[in-house]
């Protein structure tokens, strides 16, 4: 799928953008996991969003998804789990590549602290993505740590490939395969050698060859680690463009305050701004 | 590029250029989404570094050996020994600077 602009996130800010895209007549897709997994769905009444007040989260993400469709957005559901920047940007979304000229990331707070071992086993037995290694682990221990609403399901894609699958989260999970033993955990490490033995939770060892990290956003700086941060949200100017050419961030990504009203201007900003730059640079070409 | 087999894997890393190995499958989005990128540097450095790539399902044993334990992964080798590995999605800017540095 292909577009002027690629928005990652469909909250305040990734809606925000994709109807200031369209209403400068570029086409905009946005890549997200369903309204409800939001936190912002969960809120019962806001009050501080002006000229709508009493709306509950859920209705006012509805709104502005049914505002994004009726402009014209496309949408891609599901989680961009690894990103290329080169020709544009590439992003793949389960078995799907998305593509755009431009790139705005919107995907709500990412902050992210890392678990100890992840960060040096990423690539050696740690994955964000089970439909991308699953296959590498068939017949092996593999344990699935459970952060996004659709983690049960990764897991049983995992062990219908044969991985020994165990799943761990702070929460009792909803809709774990019958099958797959389920341990309740919160503070996990990964530890290894050259590659990854095990995954320590909550101070129990789970001998495994793969642990995977299903959150329920991929970091942008995971993505793009050229990305420059502060205090570990990612930089922008005013413009909302972030220390890459022709990428954008808005809403709580980029820090506080983390309300609609900002993220809602800032995602307005965000498009505006690759709708020029996007401008510019056919101008360029025009010119050689 | 050429679709390297166990024997001629064997054969372009023992020779006197560089080599750049793409290890992927047919299942692996971000090893689709990786490959226009290496066929591209394949070309640009065609002539100075012997570039192909590895089908993890069809040699399986060379995967083991060279513990690929997350796909994509793009092997640097120089006189028949690996000297880098990058794994994951990356820029060409990563690519090229381990291709430059190998010349």
């Amino acid at each position: 799928m292909h577009s002027d602009i690629l928005i990652l996130g469909g909250g305040p800010a990734g809606l925000a953008a994709a109807i200031a895209a369209r209403s400068r007549v570029r086409t905009a897709l946005v890549v997200s996991t369903p309204g409800q997994e939001s936190p912002l769905a969960r809120a019962e009444r806001i009050d501080n969003y002006p000229g709508l007040p009493g709306l509950s989260g859920a209705r006012l993400l509805e709104t502005l998804e049914e505002h994004a469709r009726a402009m014209g957005t496309d949408f891609l559901p599901g989680r961009a789990v690894s990103l290329l920047a080169w020709n544009g940007f590439h992003v793949t979304v389960g078995r799907e590549i998305a593509e755009g000229e431009a790139l705005i990331l919107a995907p709500g707070v990412a902050r992210q602290a890392k678990f100890p071992g992840e960060a040096e086993f990423l690539g050696r037995g740690v994955s964000y993505c089970a439909t991308c290694d699953g296959m590498l682990y068939r017949n092996r221990p593999v344990a699935v740590v459970g952060l996004a609403p659709d983690a049960p399901m990764e897991a049983a894609f995992l062990r219908s490939l044969g991985c020994q699958v165990t799943y761990l989260s702070p929460k009792e999970p909803q809709g774990l395969e019958t099958g797959i033993p389920f341990l309740r955990a919160s503070r996990f490490a990964i530890r290894g050698e050259q590659t990854v033995s095990a995954l320590e939770a909550d101070g129990q060892v789970v001998p495994c060859a793969a642990v995977f990290l299903l959150r329920r956003t991929v970091a942008p700086t995971d993505l793009l680690p050229a990305l420059e941060t502060e205090q570990g949200y990612v930089k922008v100017d005013r413009r909302m463009a972030t220390s890459v050419p022709g990428v954008w961030a808005a809403g709580d990504c980029t820090g506080a305050p983390l309300q609609i009203a900002k993220a809602v201007g800032e995602g307005h900003t965000a498009a505006l701004s690759a709708c020029e730059w996007l401008e510019q640079r056919a101008a360029e070409s025009a010119k050689k | 590029m050429t679709d390297f087999t166990k024997e001629s894997f064997q054969a372009a890393i023992a020779g006197p250029k560089p080599v750049m190995v793409d290890f992927w499958a047919s299942w692996c989005m971000p090893c689709k989404m990786l490959s226009p990128l290496i066929a591209d540097l394949a070309d640009r450095y065609e002539g100075k570094v012997v570039s192909g790539k590895v089908n993890t399902d069809d040699e399986m044993e060379l995967s083991y050996q060279y513990g690929i334990t997350a796909i994509p992964s793009v092997l640097f080798f120089q006189n028949g020994r690996e000297v880098q590995r990058i794994v994951g999605v990356n820029g060409p800017d990563a690519y090229t600077q381990v291709l430059d540095s190998l010349l």
